[in-house]
């Protein structure tokens, strides 16, 4: 496997992350990824089939909370941060996708 | 007149004795930051009404006799990554430029409910990526010691305004090492916890898995008694242990005592050697001689999978932090940047406009990576991978704590090194993590406590303890032993080298 | 916006030359006060982002907790469909952008569902259909865009968006079907019975209010053709924006005619999503997707997993109501239906609506004859659901009770009805407010049968002879002065009285 990427496929994973990288920096990213890339490559190989994978250090399970209503933030806090808002909402640029 | 050089428990004594309020205490330390924070730069943001106000009420209960903690009314500035109502709350990065968060964290609320004055906010690299500040979208901060120097990071601002006596003690966050090796540079303590001991809700998140909040202080009884206040179980976040902290400022008082006797110290071989500083190693060893005539047994143990910790790390880090990050969007909060030469900018095109003017290169560069670590085809060689490692390295931790009570290592390979010596050598720039990251892929609590300076260029170092998770008891019983002899081999706090800075007056 | 002329084969035509598969995603809103990931209150409608909180908002920071409730209705809804129950399982991010999801990732499942093989056996016109369920799990709603500035409120010519957030991280249950195969031509008729019965169920479950019209039931279809007996399966399109029974039901006939037609001219089928219109009865393309949308799925960091217990799902297994086919047993029993009754019962999606009526006081036989006759009639002739009239079990009860009392007859019942419809209040308000009641005053109807009788002679004359038929005539006349508003039974019997 690869442990390098490509200008092309740096410009593909910025669409994905929705970052409009420029050209000088698509062109000056894309080796320094290929060097970490390469480094953290050495990983592979090192854990058998057999080896379970570890997403959480402790292993907690069933933390829940009871369906009680707790008090929520105002119009007014939740909006706060808001760029721009419009009759209590949030309003944001055309959207192009579908409903999803 | 408050002598701010005196660590937190010290000053709670003064409060108690009356030698002075805290009032009088929060504005002296105001006056210091204004003094000196123009040549450190460890503050974004200040709050010194709210904090005057703040000092004003625990004064209030100090009469009243109905203090609310041990620490009630001593000062403390908190890393910006931490969520705090009506301040400003940047992370470092433009993208949240401004944005002042309509809650508290839960370490924040625990904070002020316990009467500490919050000074303000302090500098780090952007979203906690970095080990030496310098990725802040807000100039780096300067390290006391030599103002051409880095503080560490990401939580150098923390460190850096408590070496400076700007602030008795402060927050900081730990992933990779953000609070430690600030803490072994700067000549300062500084604990992660055990994973899940300290609430994580309101701490924006940079690799969930892996992030914990912890003190940054000068002692480590001062780290103990802040870890009282902020840990333990929180029900708004998931991850976080439902069992009461063990007792730390007990610990500290033990470990005072300078009597290890029967404590097994084991020394691990991969943290250690090649790649880290003569003058570092150095340190070290003296450090490990004192911890053996107090009594401890020194034993090596050999870790054999840490060699891949680092590659693990720059795994799962950035696959996490890439989604984590996915929320800044200009759509609810933070920047919005319309792009050049669109007439009618789509919601999408305006989110690509904004991450790309808000985010720095260090962001960029993990949040490619991450998406690439998590994205089909390549998720099992990557991140399933990483996951898998990181069990390996749990599993060499488990089996090195049969043989000894503690890990140590030197904390950081090197000194700090120079502003701009490394910004633009990522991996070079990672390397300063070799020692630190295994904790916190295994989630153990580790301590740095300075273990001196370096012959060859007069800076701190740290010395690195680590434990099994939940005996965060076993780090403060150590660390305190061993500040307890270094302090009276040096005749007095390592930070009274420190040189004297702009407009100070010793 | 592209509406190509598709080429439709006649549905019978498809049958004899493909072979359908049918996939079903339906998503049911949880009806838990609160919501999967935080306290705020889950309720439908309010004033704008008064129901938001750190977390549903996604503000960075926030954290997530799970609804124990919502862990326990999922299990109640896997068990009612005879899943297995996983012994341990976790929540997993899918990570796409759009502005009405606060994170940009939705916390969902993905490859360790709550529960998982199940199958709901489901009535079709009398014969029984077995569907293969794939699994079921717990997931979180997005927030709700209104789209502003273009002409027609739909998000393509929209200027911009305004975002409310009260319905991000409400619970939601994502039950999907394994292909559903060698059904044939029936595959519009099991689409809407399984989604009608599956509605059946969830409401049967107390889990949550399931209505296509209020979009806390919502389904998107699945459908492929393959040539006929090659035991493949084609390329597929979803379909969303089915917004009720009928709509799934023609959603599915006319993408197997779509299909047909783009097959049969020698081209291959879009793997695509594709938007439902109900007023044309057509599908037309979503927008064409550049990148494959990659979700990167992980196992989300913030939570621990879900490992219930078996004591746990034993002890919700106990809760559960009777399964859909041993009530439909017991009611047709119970309500003395005939088979054939019974199965247009079910059919009309009236199960439900029926027995309420009849929990409310009406006979079987009169609650049967409202929904199957009259109402759905009317719903027929509106393209709407029979649940979605505004006509209530109660109100339905209710007119009976009238007529049953004589207030009412049937065609003073049917003026109620109108009234019903159209929103007007209850059967007593429309009654009062129309002055729809039977009058019964006999001194009245004494004087009007009179009236009939002195202007029409002949007539009276006929029925004095014996020819008792005639009377209708003069029962007409009486009525029509009456405005309806009498008990023609009681008409007859006094023209007869004063006639012999």
């Amino acid at each position: 496997m690869s442990a390098s990427l490509s200008r092309d496929e740096v410009a593909h994973l910025a669409v994905l992350a929705r970052i409009d990288l420029t050209d000088a920096e698509l062109d000056h990213l894309a080796p320094q990824l290929s060097v970490i890339l390469e480094s953290v490559a050495s990983i592979q190989g090192v854990a058998d089939a057999d080896v379970p994978p570890t997403s959480h250090a402790l292993p907690l399970t069933n933390v829940f909370r009871e369906d009680v209503v707790e008090p929520c933030l105002s119009p007014e806090e939740a909006l706060s941060g808001a760029p721009a808002q419009e009759q209590q909402r949030f309003s944001v640029p055309r959207i192009l996708g579908d409903e999803q | 007149m408050t002598d701010l050089r005196r660590s937190a428990a010290d000053l709670a004594a003064e409060l108690e004795s009356g030698a002075t309020t805290s009032v009088e205490l929060t504005q002296a330390s105001l006056d210091r930051i204004a003094e000196v924070d123009g040549s450190i730069h460890a503050f974004l943001a200040m709050n010194a009404d709210d904090a005057l106000a703040a000092a004003k009420a625990s004064d209030e209960r100090r009469a009243a006799g109905t203090l609310a903690s041990s620490l009630d009314g001593v000062p403390i500035a908190v890393k910006d990554v931490l969520a705090t109502r009506g301040i400003t709350t940047t992370c470092g990065s433009r993208i949240l430029e401004g944005w002042v968060p309509p809650y508290d964290a839960t370490v924040v609320a625990r904070v002020r409910a316990a009467g500490l004055p919050i000074l303000g906010k302090t500098n780090m690299d952007e979203f906690a990526m970095g080990s030496s500040t310098e990725h802040s979208a807000y100039g780096t901060t300067h390290n006391p010691w030599d103002l051409s120097r880095i503080p560490g990071g990401s939580g150098g601002g923390s460190a850096a305004a408590v070496a400076s006596f700007q602030a008795p003690i402060a927050l900081g966050t730990d992933t990779g090492g953000s609070i430690r090796q600030p803490g072994a540079v700067t000549g300062t303590v500084g604990v992660k916890p055990t994973y899940g001991g300290v609430s994580r809700y309101g701490l924006v998140a940079l690799a969930n898995s892996l992030d914990q909040v912890g003190p940054v202080t000068r002692t480590v009884l001062d780290s103990a008694l802040l870890h009282e206040i902020i840990g333990g179980h929180d029900p708004k976040d998931s991850t976080s242990i439902d069992r009461p902290l063990p007792a730390l400022v007990e610990a500290v008082k033990e470990g005072a005592s300078g009597d290890l006797t029967g404590v097994r110290v084991g020394v691990v071989t991969e943290l250690g050697g090649e790649g880290y500083q003569a003058g570092v190693l150095a340190r070290f060893h003296e450090s490990l001689e004192l911890l053996t005539k107090a009594g401890a047994e020194v034993v090596e143990v050999s870790c054999p999978h840490f060699v891949h910790a680092l590659a693990t790390y720059y795994l799962i880090l950035p696959a996490e932090a890439s989604s984590n990050l996915a929320r800044f969007d200009a759509m609810r909060y933070g920047l919005r940047v319309l792009p050049d030469g669109i007439e009618a900018p789509s919601a999408e095109d305006v989110m690509r406009a904004t991450r790309e003017a808000g985010f720095g290169d260090e962001v960029k560069r993990r949040i490619i990576i991450g998406t690439y670590a998590l994205s089909s085809g390549y998720y099992d060689a990557y991140y399933g991978q990483a996951q898998k490692v990181r069990t390996l390295i749990s599993q060499d931790f488990a089996a090195a704590f049969e043989r000894a009570d503690v890990l140590v290592s030197p904390t950081a390979p090197t000194t700090a090194f120079a502003i701009g010596e490394k910004v633009d050598d990522p991996m070079a720039m990672y390397l300063n993590d070799l020692a630190t990251i295994p904790a916190n892929l295994a989630g153990v609590p580790g301590i740095s406590v300075p273990s001196g300076l370096a012959d060859e260029d007069g800076l701190p170092a740290g010395f690195q303890i680590l434990a099994p998770a939940l005996a965060d008891d076993r780090c403060y019983r150590v660390g305190a032993a061993l500040e307890t002899l270094l302090l009276e081999q040096w005749g007095g706090p390592l930070l009274d080298k420190a040189p004297a800075l702009d407009g100070e007056t010793r | 916006m592209t509406t190509t002329q598709e080429t439709l084969v006649p549905f019978e035509e498809v049958l004899e030359r493909y072979d359908p598969a049918l996939g079903l995603e339906v998503h049911v809103e949880l009806n838990t006060a609160t919501k999967m990931f935080c306290g705020c209150p889950a309720t439908f409608g309010g004033e704008p982002n008064t129901n938001v909180c750190p977390t549903c908002l996604g503000l960075p920071g926030s954290m997530p907790v799970v609804n124990r409730k919502a862990v326990e209705s999922a299990i109640r809804i896997g068990l009612a469909l005879n899943c297995s129950i996983a012994e341990w399982c976790r929540f997993a991010r899918k990570n796409y952008f759009y502005p009405d999801m606060p994170k940009n990732f939705q916390t969902s499942q993905y490859d360790e569902p709550i529960c998982f093989d199940g199958y709901m056996d489901v009535d079709v016109d009398g014969e029984t259909v077995r569907v293969e369920l794939e699994r079921a799990h717990m997931e979180e709603d997005t927030g709700k865009s209104t789209h502003m500035g273009g002409a027609t409120g739909r998000i393509h010519g929209a200027d911009y968006s305004l975002v409310d957030y009260n319905r991000a991280g409400i619970p939601l249950i994502e039950i999907v079907t394994k292909p559903i195969t060698g059904v044939g031509e029936k595959a519009p008729a099991v689409a809407r019975a399984y989604v009608a019965q599956l509605r059946d169920l969830i409401v049967a479950l107390g889990v949550s209010e399931a209505r296509m019209d209020q979009g806390n039931l919502r389904a998107d279809v699945n459908l492929s053709l393959a040539p006929k007996g090659s035991g493949l399966l084609g390329t597929r399109t979803e379909t969303k924006n089915v917004n009720s029974f009928r709509s799934v039901e023609r959603a599915v006939r006319y993408e197997m005619q779509r299909h047909a037609g783009v097959l049969d001219a020698g081209r291959a089928i879009l793997q695509e999503t594709r938007h439902w219109h109900e007023d044309t009865g057509i599908t037309t393309s979503g927008r064409e997707k550049s990148d494959a949308e990659d979700y990167r799925y992980f196992p989300e960091p913030d939570l621990v997993p879900v490992a219930p217990s078996r004591e746990w799902v034993e002890e919700l297994r106990g809760t559960l109501p009777e399964n859909p086919t041993e009530r439909r047993a017991r009611l047709q029993a119970e309500w003395g239906f005939s088979d054939l009754e019974m199965r247009d019962t079910v059919g009309a999606g009236a199960l439900g609506l029926v027995e309420e009526t009849i929990a409310a006081g009406a006979s079987p036989a009169a609650a049967r004859k409202w929904w199957l006759g009259e109402l759905a009639r009317r719903a027929n002739d509106t393209g709407a659901e029979i649940s979605d009239l505004g006509v209530t079990p109660a109100h339905v009860a209710r007119v009976q009770a009238l007529v049953d009392e004589g207030a009412l007859n049937d065609k003073l019942a049917r003026q109620v009805l109108d009234g019903l419809l159209a929103g007007e209040g209850t059967p007593d308000e429309i009654v009062a407010a129309r002055g729809l009641a039977v009058v019964s005053d006999e001194g009245a109807l004494s004087a009007a049968v009179d009236a009939a009788i002195a202007a029409n002679p002949d007539v009276a004359a006929k029925i004095r002879d014996g020819k008792v038929a005639a009377a209708g005539a003069l029962i007409g006349a009486v009525m029509k002065e009456m405005k309806g508003q009498a008990d023609a039974g009681r008409v007859r019997e006094l023209v007869l009285e004063k006639l012999s």
